[in-house]
């Protein structure tokens, strides 16, 4: 009898609807505003929500007044720290990973302490935004002010403000005695770094700096939520992972998991932003005191002040080389700003730097550093665009100094399969050889610069990831079908899900719609991130198909009347599997679901799967840009991106995706900064000052898709959304040197800095 | 035997041991095995770390089989990261 997996792909082993560019399934809906995202929900009897925010960067709460307030006709409920439960300092499993709920709870709403600007001290539900709003402004709440630390090197000193009294270096022996903002030190090593080094002709060394920038999603945080007289909780919100939200909204509440239902609403943008809660354990607090559903929205002033960005850093790499051209020895040393909290991506910030390598002797030591600005959330590729924008600056300058092209140069030296990662293991198949020849082989690489121009060029490393994923298809009477899943589609996700299921089922995929459900109506699925939607829960779309085509081979059979292993599935349709299983007419997908109640009942499968090996992406990109010297602005004159994507599965979206993360990068590495007074205010929350990269800042971004299969996936998939913004920062920086030999080291490379820079005749920062 | 690789963290409880081979069929078993040679290895392994088996990333698959001539190599765990999350490597 024919197994699930056995009966995956159409039947020839080729693939014909993998790869092709039909038009979006999300399109329509969004280009007509009939999306509906998370401020789109509306209940019936709905309260409006508004938080109330610390002015301090770091001060204690000595009392919170909201008498006045419950007094105001129109409030129905306050949530202060009083009105949430305490959690004790422990890291618990949940799920996939170690979580401190006592962080998670004293960042969405503060206890004894505010910790940075915007910290969240109180909550109203009230019967008109004004009313809210009237009610925030009665709330008295009185402060000490407390020195406060923003640099995350002045945050290391021993004399810095200390965050947390409890805490004390892990990672080091013995365990300190005194507080410090060092959460975690963390290390990665391998080989004999002395006699690396002592290999090495050439040896650069250099310290870099890069800013706290923020995800940029358009879409604010939003949700609405509802608590039920009989304990039942409802919340609709924009998520990256509804299944993320129930666990944390009933760890900080003390519910039940099974008493609360999340629905995610379509996505306005995330980039890892949206993997955390702010809003939603308050807006379900504030209705279990209401009685009420209660709808609290931020304001993209509330975006930047209280949502994670990603980290600072700060990093000194050395590397050396022989002059032949081969990388003998690699070492860095990094720190990481967390915000508030611990937790920042430190750990692949030292993974990744120098992943693009095969350098048999290398050591990182990392920091993880907590500061008073927002808890630093999760953004595309969290940590890799820190560290590597610095170690390919140094990887840039070994090739000049060493006369040899800097995509040879990166060529001579990069990983392969076999390549042992500084993390420990050996790479399977990658493609970063196959994305460097396909940025050196291409017109932009060979073609002239003019005056004040200049071209750069870096190499990225992302892991991607799998984990835990289901997927149901259901066969409907006419023969269509629909894929539910948990998965947000954050980055065109339903039309990776869609194609693969039906590519499995041999129908064109306009006959299959995708879903992304609620948490009571699809099994456990981990959130939309690590790049891995498409490789996780599309092999479970793919397990899934595998399940109904058995299904459909069996109803078959019985039509007519032979056994099933004499029919087999091809091209959507079943047949006789040889001319001794009978004559028979093909029976489509369409005719064997009409005959379902009398062959069986309704035909439709789950699958649940724990993914695996999910394959690494590596991207190379490279840019041209033009510096005005009397300003010192930058233009991006052209961009070119490659990238592995294992398979393409819509080659549309990959390139979007590619597109969208190259522009992240550009406008890291060029402008975005958080800007803070000397009170440790952010000054620039809103998008006129906090700039971002716009489309007419930017030429059209070339997508180059290569394709080194992932042995791992039934189509050879690996994940495409992160690694393109691992590579911008460098390839601009060096851009920049080479177009006016002045290396750059400290982001944002805004014109006042360059200009500064070029008036000083190439000094920079760290350098 | 199975080659295992340990990273740095976990110094403190090997004593510096980074690299040595154990006798066993899947994942748990290479765990146990470490566990009964340094005691309180366990459960950071378990609960705190992804494996790399024959250059593969494994999360919570105990029962991946090990051959005699494979590499398990224990590495941060790697999961979808808010910043809360302890000894992972955080995703977007």
């Amino acid at each position: 009898m024919a197994t699930a997996k056995q009966e995956i792909g159409n039947g020839n082993g080729s693939l014909k609807y993998v790869g092709t560019r039909p038009w979006r399934p999300d399109g329509v809906d969004k280009v007509t505003g009939r999306a509906k995202f998370g401020a789109d929900i509306s209940l019936p009897g709905m309260l409006v929500g508004r938080m109330l925010r610390s002015p301090h960067a770091h001060a204690r709460i000595i009392s919170i007044d909201t008498s006045a307030a419950r007094a105001l006709p129109g409030v129905k409920a306050i949530v202060t720290r009083d009105e949430l439960p305490d959690i004790p300092n422990q890291w618990v499993p949940a799920g996939e990973v170690a979580v401190n709920y006592r962080d998670m709870s004293q960042n969405v709403m503060a206890r004894e302490k505010a910790l940075y600007d915007g910290h969240a001290v109180a909550a109203v539900a009230a019967t008109s935004a004004a009313i809210a709003k009237q009610a925030i402004d009665l709330i008295e709440v009185e402060y000490e002010v407390l020195p406060h630390v923003i640099d995350v090197r002045e945050a290391m000193e021993p004399d810095a403000p200390v965050l947390h009294d409890d805490m004390f270096t892990e990672g080091v022996e013995p365990t300190p005695e005194t507080a410090s903002n060092i959460f975690k030190k963390v290390e990665f090593a391998h080989g004999d770094l002395e006699k690396g080094f002592a290999q090495a002709d050439v040896i650069v060394e250099r310290t870099f700096t890069t800013k706290p920038v923020h995800q940029g999603y358009i879409e604010p945080h939003a949700v609405v939520a509802s608590a039920g007289e009989d304990g039942q909780c409802e919340i609709w919100c924009c998520t990256q992972g509804q299944f993320t939200v129930r666990a944390y909204c009933a760890n900080l509440l003390g519910i039940e998991i099974g008493k609360i239902n999340v629905t995610p609403s379509e996505i306005g943008g995330g980039f890892g932003g949206k993997t955390v809660v702010y809003l939603e354990p308050i807006a379900l607090r504030l209705s279990q005191l209401a009685g009420r559903p209660v709808k609290m929205v931020m304001s993209r002033e509330e975006v930047f002040r209280a949502s994670g960005p990603t980290s600072g850093g700060a990093m000194t790499i050395k590397m050396g080389a022989t002059k032949e051209g081969k990388i003998t020895a690699a070492k860095a040393w990094i720190a990481y700003q967390a915000g508030a909290f611990p937790g920042s991506p430190i750990g692949p910030g030292c993974m990744c730097v120098f992943a693009p390598y095969d350098i048999e002797n290398a050591e990182v030591e990392g920091y993880d550093v907590v500061t008073n600005r927002p808890k630093v959330a999760a953004y595309r590729a969290p940590g890799a665009p820190i560290s590597e924008f610095a170690s390919e600056g140094v990887v840039d300058e070994l090739a000049k100094k060493l006369g040899i092209d800097p995509a040879e140069f990166r060529l001579m030296n990069a990983a392969k399969e076999g390549t042992r990662a500084l993390y420990g293991p050996k790479f399977g198949p990658v493609g970063c050889i196959e994305t460097l020849e396909a940025a050196r082989s291409s017109e932009h690489y060979k073609t002239p610069l003019g005056p004040n121009q200049g071209r750069g060029i870096a190499t990225g490393f992302w892991f991607n990831i799998g984990g835990e994923s289901c997927a149901t298809i259901n066969v409907n009477e006419d023969g269509t079908a629909t894929v539910i899943e948990g998965n947000p589609d954050i980055g065109g996700s339903r039309a990776s899900i869609q194609f693969q299921a039906a590519e499995a089922l041999g129908i064109p995929p306009e006959k299959v719609r995708p879903l992304v459900a609620d948490t009571d109506s699809i099994g456990y699925t981990f959130l939309t991130g690590g790049s891995r939607v498409t490789f996780a829960t599309g092999m479970a779309a793919i397990e899934a198909a595998g399940k109904i085509v058995v299904q459909l081979r069996e109803r078959a059979a019985k039509i007519w009347d032979i056994p099933v292993d004499a029919v087999e599935w091809e091209d959507g349709y079943a047949k006789p599997s040889g001319s001794n299983a009978g004559e028979f007419e093909p029976l489509s997908m369409a005719e064997i679901a009409a005959q379902a109640g009398k062959t069986g009942g309704p035909i439709a499968a789950t699958a649940s799967i724990n993914a695996q090996g999910a394959g690494p992406g590596f991207g190379t990109h490279v840019c041209d840009v033009e510096v005005d010297r009397e300003t010192g602005r930058v233009t991006v004159l052209r961009y070119t991106a490659v990238q592995d994507a294992g398979k393409a599965v819509h080659p549309s979206y990959v390139e979007g995706q590619i597109q969208g993360g190259a522009a992240q990068g550009i406008g890291w590495a060029l402008n975005e900064e958080y800007i803070y007074d000397k009170d440790g205010c952010l000054e620039n929350p809103g998008f006129l000052d906090y700039r971002m990269p716009v489309a007419s800042d930017l030429p059209m971004i070339d997508a180059v898709i290569v394709e080194v299969p992932n042995p791992n996936h039934p189509y050879g998939v690996r994940g495409v959304g992160e690694t393109p913004i691992v590579p911008p920062m460098a390839a601009v920086a060096n851009a920049i040197e080479n177009a006016t030999g002045i290396r750059m080291t400290d982001l944002p490379m805004s014109p006042p800095r360059l200009l500064e820079a070029m008036d000083n005749g190439g000094a920079n920062g760290g350098a | 035997m199975a080659r295992v690789v340990l990273p740095t963290s976990l110094a403190k409880y090997t004593g510096g041991v980074k690299e040595l081979e154990v006798e066993a069929s899947d994942i748990r078993g290479v765990i146990r095995a470490l566990e009964a040679r340094y005691a309180g290895i366990g459960r950071e392994l378990e609960e705190g770390m992804a494996v790399a088996l024959d250059g593969q990333i494994h999360q919570d698959d105990l029962f991946a089989p090990v051959r005699p001539e494979s590499e398990v190599c224990f590495l941060p765990r790697i999961g979808g990261g808010n910043g809360f999350l302890q000894n992972e490597a955080n995703f977007a």
